[in-house]
């Protein structure tokens, strides 16, 4: 996985980078409220490559939005304000880019995916024109060209007579096909990485494996790197490639998707893993991580999960644990896997 | 569309009957005798009293009064005011300079408020939407006619830019400061709403949206965000204009126009029914056709509304 586009067919656009597509780097961002500093992500790392998924997964409010908003650069500062950290896009750091260039990596070359299509899609205007938009923003693309490509676009994600539904408006689709256009709309200009957040949650449980096997099938078409927000385990086995779980603001574990499900390496991903309902344990009663998430305005010192950890000793009350690179039985490294926990091998062992 | 428009119009029918009724009611049981309040202090003849209140149907029951006077107002005859003029004349004389005004107002309202609005919500917590919210504050707590009297006195009598009274209605330039005073209260009001809807629409999922696409911020205000924020300001716009034509009687009293809102202080004043009724009828109808134009604008406006 380290170059971009040698597999794809595509031009070698940014040829001589070599790194991974993006790249986040111990990201901080803070909100100010009424109640005081609400720190949402306190040192966020991670990374993806062309053709790659990540997963993020993680409780609500763990700051995986804010997270992704951050890397689309779509944060309403103030409130918010990113302290520290690095965001770096084929290696160049966004956060110190100009207003412009910024923009212009946005939807062309970094599109984002939201959950709520219904919401997220401009209700006066016709999905043609919103979608057709992407190109006469960046291409320069006329109004009437603009349309034939949004027809196309609609094609793509199969939305069954799309000449005839071009001129249709958002509240006139239904959950699944509207986000097929909030799909076709991140893919309209072919970007490099599409992030999505929680892209199937608003829809009925009959669609939602259609919806990610789409998004699933035009990844792999388009050889994209592609942040996959979700909370549903049972997705992320099927296709992501990586795994970042995150808490409280930080990512707590990484790990490739297998790995991580056979054996994880942090007691917060032991305990979701626990959490999903199995067939073959049929009756015994569901575990659920005792606790509440932490309050972003007073974390705990030490390790942020300690208080709902089962394996809590002293240290993870004084110390914040870093990442730790994790390492197999013969003591060589794991590649991809680290975990922020001091006992992160005993958890390893218990799996 | 068509059978929704239909259906609104036969449904002014009985509005249109009750409102006319209900003011033909108030006006004809208020105390006080209209034909002797035209003599004033003078003594009249009985014979002639007799005669006027023969010939204004005053003798008969008020619902023969209120079914003759409907009968006359389908033909387009509003009946003859106690002075013997036409009402249909008195209204013609008026109505031109009431709209000539609400004009006036309507422009401000709409480039001035719009503008204040527009200047606040897109800067929230700025010098000038700060200054907005305090300078509406003022206007919409202060009553018209000491705002009306204020003006007059500053800009005609001290500063002497403009005539203290409209001599003529038909020179726009005069109704400048009329209008601006008429045009205050709503100005303050769409600048406000214009504000609040900013900041809602400002917070939308689908403005982060245009953000994520990569739109220049002029696409994503002036596309998106203004077409949503301005739709509940559209409506009440509408809606003010038809306010605005009923006339201002105390505008057009501080400034002596002989408008709408003027005849009618004055009708009013001197129990004269026909005019009354007459003006009444007719702004009904105007704000039933103003209140049909706002639903039906609403629809072309937001995509989501249908009527069917
Ligand atoms: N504009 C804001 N002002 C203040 N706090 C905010 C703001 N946006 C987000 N937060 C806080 O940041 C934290 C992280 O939110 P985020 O939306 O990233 O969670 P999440 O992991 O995506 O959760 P979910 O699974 O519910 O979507 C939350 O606790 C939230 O309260
Ligand atoms: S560091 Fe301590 S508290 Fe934190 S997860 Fe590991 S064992 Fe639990
Ligand atoms: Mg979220």
């Amino acid at each position: 996985m380290s170059s971009t586009a040698v597999d794809t067919g595509k031009p070698a656009r940014d040829a001589p980078y070599q790194g991974p597509l993006l790249e986040v780097r111990d990201l901080h961002v803070e909100f100010k409220t009424r109640d005081g500093l609400v720190k949402a992500v306190n040192g966020v790392n991670y990374s993806v490559s062309a053709g790659e998924t990540l997963a993020v997964l993680g409780e609500s409010g763990s700051g995986k939005s804010v997270t992704a908003q951050a890397i689309m650069g779509i944060l309403d500062m103030p409130p918010a304000r990113i302290p520290q950290g690095e965001i770096r896009y084929r290696g160049q750091d966004m956060l110190t880019m100009d207003k412009e260039s910024r923009r212009k990596i946005r939807g062309q070359k970094i599109a984002m995916i939201f959950q709520d299509a219904l919401s997220s899609l401009n209700p006066v205007l016709t999905v043609g024109f919103q979608l057709g938009e992407m190109f006469r923003a960046h291409h320069g693309t006329s109004r009437k060209e603009a349309k034939a490509k949004a027809i196309e676009l609609m094609d793509r994600v199969r939305i069954p007579a799309a000449k005839e539904r071009v001129g249709d408006y958002p509240h006139q689709f239904s959950g699944g096909m509207r986000q097929r256009i909030m799909i076709a709309m991140a893919l309209a200009l072919e970007p490099d990485l599409i992030i999505a957040d929680e892209p199937t949650t608003a829809l009925d449980v009959t669609v939602q494996a259609q919806v990610m096997d789409l998004l699933a099938e035009l990844q792999a078409e388009y050889h994209m790197g592609l942040i996959l927000i979700t909370h549903d385990l049972g997705v992320v086995a099927d296709v992501a490639d990586k795994i970042a779980v995150m808490y409280a603001g930080r990512i707590v574990e990484t790990a490739p998707v297998h790995d991580l499900y056979a054996r994880p390496a942090h007691p917060y991903t032991r305990g979701l893993l626990d959490s999903i309902p199995r067939l073959d344990q049929k009756g015994q009663e569901l575990y659920a991580i005792k606790g509440l998430p932490p309050n972003l305005l007073r974390i705990p010192p030490g390790c942020a999960f300690n208080p709902r950890c089962p394996r809590a000793q002293d240290i993870c009350r004084q110390e914040v644990p870093k990442l730790f690179q994790v390492t197999g039985p013969d003591g060589a490294e794991l590649t991809g896997r680290q975990s922020a926990c001091f006992f992160w091998k005993e958890t390893l062992d218990d799996a | 569309m068509g059978s929704y428009v239909l259906r609104r119009v036969l449904q002014m029918i009985p509005v249109f009957f009750g409102a006319t009724l209900l003011i033909f009611l108030m006006v004809y049981t208020l105390p006080g005798d209209p034909i002797a309040a035209m003599y004033g202090d003078k003594a009249a003849d009985p014979a002639t009293v007799a005669n006027l209140r023969h010939k204004f149907y005053l003798d008969q029951p008020v619902w023969k009064q209120y079914l003759h006077y409907m009968g006359n107002v389908l033909t387009l005859d509003f009946g003859t005011s106690f002075t013997g003029r036409p009402v249909s004349e008195i209204m013609a004389d008026a109505f031109p300079v009431t709209i000539r005004l609400a004009l006036v107002a309507f422009f401000f309202e709409i480039v001035i408020g719009l503008t204040l609005g527009l200047v606040s919500g897109l800067k929230r917590g700025s010098i000038g939407d700060t200054l907005v919210l305090v300078l509406t504050l003022v206007v919409i707590s202060i009553p018209v006619f000491v705002l009306g009297y204020i003006a007059q006195t500053v800009f005609a009598i001290n500063l002497g830019w403009v005539t203290a009274t409209v001599q003529d209605s038909t020179d726009i330039t005069q109704l400048i400061l009329p209008g601006l005073v008429l045009a205050s209260l709503s100005l303050a009001y769409v600048a406000r709403l214009t504000r609040t809807s900013l900041g809602e629409n400002l917070r939308a999922d689908y403005i982060r949206t245009a953000t994520a696409k990569g739109l220049p911020r002029r696409t994503i205000v002036g596309r998106h965000l203004l077409r949503n924020s301005l739709i509940p300001v559209v409506t009440f716009l509408g809606t003010d204009l038809g306010a605005l034509m009923g006339g201002a009687i105390v505008t057009e009293g501080i400034f002596n126009i002989q408008g709408v809102g003027n005849i009618l202080y004055k009708a009013i004043n001197q129990k004269e029914g026909p005019t009354v009724v007459g003006v009444v009828t007719i702004l009904v109808i105007v704000y039933l056709v103003a209140s049909l134009v706002v639903d039906l604008l609403y629809a072309v406006l937001d995509p989501r509304i249908r009527y069917a």
